[in-house]
């Protein structure tokens, strides 16, 4: 069985999907059902006593999808410390999904603030996950830093660009000594596909779900792009070429010389 | 007195408890996290804590997210 395992913990599924920006909690449910993912990232803001909603964390089933709240938000790495802490506080699993991102325009993580984040957070026993440029040098100070994966991005969060980092990920990829999950950008099934069949181990996939007309079916789509992607790498891809390399034979045509 | 809720003023009695508040402004205190003047405060420790004038309390909670 080829089986995701992140800090000691094994997972079936390769698709991971954020919560944010569904137009309803059904349709929330809906993506996450269709994706067959068991991890499932959240956000912690202040309440707004103004306007009450009712919790999200109602639709989740805490049995069936771990819960991997983000430190989204956060510009700094003291920022990111406190979230991760008060997720902790509320009875999360000490997973942690760091992110830091002081620019509003292009929400591209912070990498110095966060290496700071992650060894901080990592001595005090959480499993983390940073989101960051899709930087080699930097994946390897987080890993050796202890970091459970690194979360390499595709492209700016939301854009639906795919893989627009493609050629450092490989970078990233093979040096990884831990999981690979691409995040951030995925906009296509065929982008999650893109990822796996390059050997990434995992895909975080939301504002593509959230923004389709019908989530649930994204889902699914995504499921299936992300399986494909996965069975590809692992039967072994051709490799590209510049030359055509004849799929007939090329010998014994009606004609007296080949 | 005043604290700081969320950023924001907020006037309440003296020796008003953090439970109490919460309560006052129907906050389930399963769903939320409370921080005071920067410290976590655990569920149990909520109807203890009080709050006094030139308090921060920051009231948060899980949202969708990516």
């Amino acid at each position: 069985m080829d089986e995701l395992i992140i800090a000691g913990r094994s997972f079936k599924s390769r698709l991971m999907v954020g919560t944010g920006k569904f137009a309803s909690n059904e349709a929330m449910v809906a993506a996450m059902e269709g994706s067959g993912s068991e991890i499932v990232t959240v956000a912690l803001r202040r309440v707004d006593v103004d306007n009450p909603q009712d919790s999200m964390l109602k639709h989740i089933d805490p049995e069936r999808y771990l819960l991997l709240p983000n430190t989204s938000g956060a510009r700094d790495a003291e920022e990111a410390i406190r979230l991760a802490r008060i997720a902790r506080a509320a009875g999360c699993k000490p997973w942690v999904k760091l992110e830091v991102t002081p620019d509003p325009y292009y929400l591209l993580p912070d990498p110095i603030e966060t290496l700071k984040a992650a060894e901080v957070l990592v001595k005090e026993g959480f499993i983390v996950l940073p989101y960051i440029n899709a930087d080699p040098v930097l994946a390897k100070h987080l890993q050796e830093a202890g970091t459970a994966t690194v979360m390499p991005l595709g492209a700016p969060i939301g854009t639906n660009k795919g893989l627009r980092t493609r050629d450092n990920i490989a970078i990233i990829i093979e040096q990884a000594t831990v999981p690979v999950v691409v995040d951030a950008g995925l906009g296509a099934p065929s982008h999650a596909a893109e990822a796996m069949e390059m050997g990434a181990d995992a895909v975080l996939v939301n504002t593509a779900l959230a923004v389709a007309r019908d989530p649930g079916a994204m889902g699914v789509a995504f499921k299936k792009g992300v399986e494909a992607g996965r069975e590809a790498y692992l039967a072994g891809l051709g490799k590209q070429q510049d030359k055509a390399e004849a799929s007939s034979p090329l010998t014994g045509f009606l004609r007296d010389k080949n | 007195m005043e604290i700081t809720f969320n950023g924001r003023p907020h006037e309440l009695t003296a020796g008003t408890s953090i439970q109490e508040l919460l309560d006052q402004l129907r906050l389930d205190c399963l769903q939320v996290v409370v921080e005071h003047n920067h410290n976590i405060i655990t569920r149990q420790r909520l109807a203890e804590t009080a709050l006094n004038d030139g308090d921060t309390l920051e009231v948060v909670h899980f949202v969708g997210g990516g």
